[in-house]
């Protein structure tokens, strides 16, 4: 992973003794807390509905072993023993103290992490795709894009004062573990007719009130021109994105008012006053970056294993998480492990600070000490020996952290809704645990199969409930919480924003409004191969709109 | 009074700002500044005075309307109507990097200690602080981050590239 140089030490510990001084001011009264918002916002704290939240930068979502000890040491000196996985793939804590913060971006600075730009107008932490480096479907690594994405975009001076949020997200594969077609800005790797690797560019995706899925502005750029192209259009951006009004302040919004082709066109026009700048990436600026992404030193090893098959036959229990949990790796005779952090016994997302502990050993005994986050509140282990599962499981197991159900019904993503969060209108963690305690027996989700269920506690939708194949909404009605349903999104290269399916539910009928969408499915699907999405799209939402309000 | 830092050093503000032109013989004596509309309304009046002059931009105005002007022009003021707004950042740069000029890029409204960095870097070299701002405090934004990752008006190459 790439390795701090001395001058980015330097910037970490500059920008936490300007915080300090900035704190200093506020407890002694010098800043409003109004002035300080400004302030602090521009590092990853929040005032929310009980106490200060402090969102940590986990860029690309990629942790050292080293790093997941020091996010537990704060998790245990500075909070109440837990953090909380985004769908950013940074970590947020929920009860630090205002006094303490500087000191926590000390203990961050000394392994190279920080809170800059976890919040505020500006171009948030980059986002990419968990399997990087190791996705069998990868035609190259998005890490040294992200990286070189890191760098400009940090402290950028023109571009610190946004219209609003930025997201920017990169992917290297065939198929999109990134969500870039809800991004503002989302870049996928892909090849053109002469081999070469470059980008297509989406631009305006995005959920919140108005979602929207990105619109490709470019189907190939080549890798050199990856800043100077994203300099246009932040720069095109800045200047003509909407300032009059924060729900219409996003680029989605601009894009569209716009329109695509003359947004194109002026993002054009501006790149090639500046493509030929310092910006421009020459062959060995790309080649530098690379160097810290390299592959680590594999063994050579079969990619069957006589003693896991027999483990595999000899305990059904080990079989499910096999199944559902491991992917297959590049490198033969290794696999990759998704940590399941969607137990009936924590809240989506939530790692106490022991687990932390646990999981850093887990990565150092048995894959290269590293972890990576996943925009769906997981955890990765990306370089598992065959051979090892077994003992890696027992082990998980005991951590509550083995439970067999990636990308199926009870993976879900939740906000902190009402239980945590000052926007939120109603309570999102208590409908997931619900759905996950309901909905527990292995045979049923099995069957099921592939399939996302998404909440978010206000329109906001930081649950991202719009991208989901069942995805649920909670507001308030007249003082009461209902829940809408919405059916058939997509986060991946399939891209689609989900649709009301009517009238919102009650929060006690709205398990059982998803318990009838499955009833549906699985007397509509063709063979047990059609996926929910499939389903859906195929016979629309006439029959379960008459199951549910018929 | 007192609220004026040029090339970061509190400094003494030698401008006036004008408004209200009708005639030659309504133009006052010294340095003065118009706004971009009275400038393109009344340019050659305004050259045949004997003393500085600059105009004043909103933050939606195209800065490319006084590129062939900026020979002729000392200063540039552009305008911060809220801390969050930042389109005049990108007027800096464009006037700096694109246009090439040389003269003072005025930063006013409400301008803070905490912008001031980035607004050195966007080619600002002077700032009207908002009221109430610590002036001497504010002085050291300019010096208390030192590292930085990407090329804008201060450093043409990014961070990368600067040692190679």
């Amino acid at each position: 992973m790439y390795q701090y140089s001395e001058q980015d030490h330097q910037l970490l510990l500059e920008r936490v003794e300007q915080f300090r001084g900035q704190v200093q001011r506020r407890l002694k009264g010098q800043l409003s807390e109004d002035e300080f918002k400004q302030q602090r916002l521009r590092n990853g704290l929040y005032l929310q509905l009980h106490a200060y939240m402090l969102r940590v930068a986990i860029p690309y979502g990629l942790l050292s072993a080293e790093q997941m000890r020091t996010l537990a040491h704060i998790a245990r000196k500075y909070d109440k023993g837990y953090g909380h996985f985004s769908t950013r793939q940074n970590i947020q804590y929920n009860w630090p103290q205002l006094e303490d913060v500087p000191d926590i971006l000390d203990d961050l600075a000394a392994v190279e992490m920080h809170a800059i730009q976890t919040s505020g107008n500006c171009i948030r932490n980059t986002t990419s795709d968990p399997l990087a480096g190791v996705a069998r479907d990868e035609l190259e690594d998005p890490r040294p894009y992200c990286e070189l994405i890191r760098q400009w975009s940090t402290f950028h001076p023109e571009f610190n004062f946004l219209p609003r949020k930025f997201k920017i997200a990169v992917s290297g594969a065939v198929h999109d573990r990134a969500a870039v077609a809800v991004h503002d800005i989302g870049l996928r790797l892909v090849s053109n007719a002469e081999d070469e690797t470059g980008f297509e560019i989406y631009v305006g995706g995005g959920l919140g009130r108005t979602p929207m899925i990105g619109k490709l502005i470019r189907d190939f750029l080549p890798k050199e021109d990856m800043l100077t192209y994203l300099e246009a259009i932040l720069r095109v951006y800045n200047q003509l994105g909407r300032r009059d009004n924060l729900y219409k302040a996003r680029i989605k919004i601009l894009v569209h008012e716009t329109g695509e082709d003359k947004f194109r066109e002026l993002v054009e026009e501006e790149w090639q006053k500046i493509k030929a700048t310092g910006l421009y990436l020459r062959e060995q600026d790309i080649d530098r970056i690379k160097t810290f992404f390299i592959d680590p030193e594999y063994d050579d090893l079969p990619d069957s294993d006589l003693e896991f098959e027999n483990q595999l036959l000899g305990n059904p229990e080990f079989a499910r998480w096999a199944d559902k949990n491991l992917e297959l790796h590049k490198q033969s005779g290794y696999r990759v492990v998704y940590l399941s952090l969607k137990s009936a016994h924590q809240p989506p997302g939530d790692v106490t600070a022991d687990q932390m502990d646990a999981i850093a050993d887990l990565a150092d005994k048995y894959s290269l000490s590293q972890i990576r986050t996943t925009h769906r509140q997981n955890l990765v282990l990306s370089d598992v020996k065959v051979k090892d599962l077994y003992g890696l499981w027992l082990e998980l197991k005991d951590l509550d952290l083995a439970t067999p159900n990636y990308n199926h019904m009870t993976d879900i993503i939740s906000c902190p809704g009402l239980d945590f969060c000052a926007l939120a209108t109603a309570r999102s963690i208590p409908i997931s645990q619900e759905i996950t305690n309901r909905f527990d027996d292995y045979d049923f989700v099995n069957d099921l199969g592939d399939l996302s269920i998404n909440i978010s506690g206000c329109i906001n939708a930081c649950g991202h409930h719009h991208v989901a194949n069942i995805g649920i909404l909670g507001v308030n009605k007249k003082g009461t919480e209902v829940y809408q349903l919405t059916l058939g999104g997509s986060a991946r290269e399939d891209a689609s924003i989900g649709k009301i399916i009517g009238p919102a539910f009650e929060a006690d009928q709205i398990v059982d409004a998803v318990s009838d969408v499955l009833t549906v499915y699985l007397d509509k699907r063709e063979d047990p191969e059609e996926a929910f999405l499939t389903t859906y799209r195929r016979i629309g939402q006439g029959p379960f709109k008459e199951k549910l309000y018929g | 009074m007192g609220n004026y830092i040029k090339d970061r050093k509190l400094a003494e503000d030698e401008w006036m700002p004008f408004t209200g032109l009708e005639d030659s013989d309504s133009l006052p004596t010294g340095d003065i500044y118009v706004p971009l509309e009275e400038w393109v309304s009344a340019r050659d009046m305004l050259l045949g005075r004997n003393s500085r002059l600059g105009v004043s931009l909103k933050n939606t105005d195209d800065v490319s309307l006084i590129k062939d002007d900026l020979e002729r022009l000392d200063l540039v003021v552009l305008e911060f109507p809220k801390m969050a707004d930042g389109r005049a950042f990108t007027q800096a740069r464009l006037l700096r990097d694109r246009y090439g000029f040389k003269g003072e890029i005025r930063a006013t409204g409400d301008v803070l200690h905490d912008q001031l960095f980035y607004m050195q870097r966007c080619g600002f070299n002077a700032f009207e602080l908002r009221s109430g701002e610590d002036l001497t405090g504010s002085l050291k934004a300019f010096t208390e981050m030192t590292v930085t990752y990407q090329p804008a008006t201060d450093e043409e190459f990014p961070i990368w590239r600067r040692d190679t």
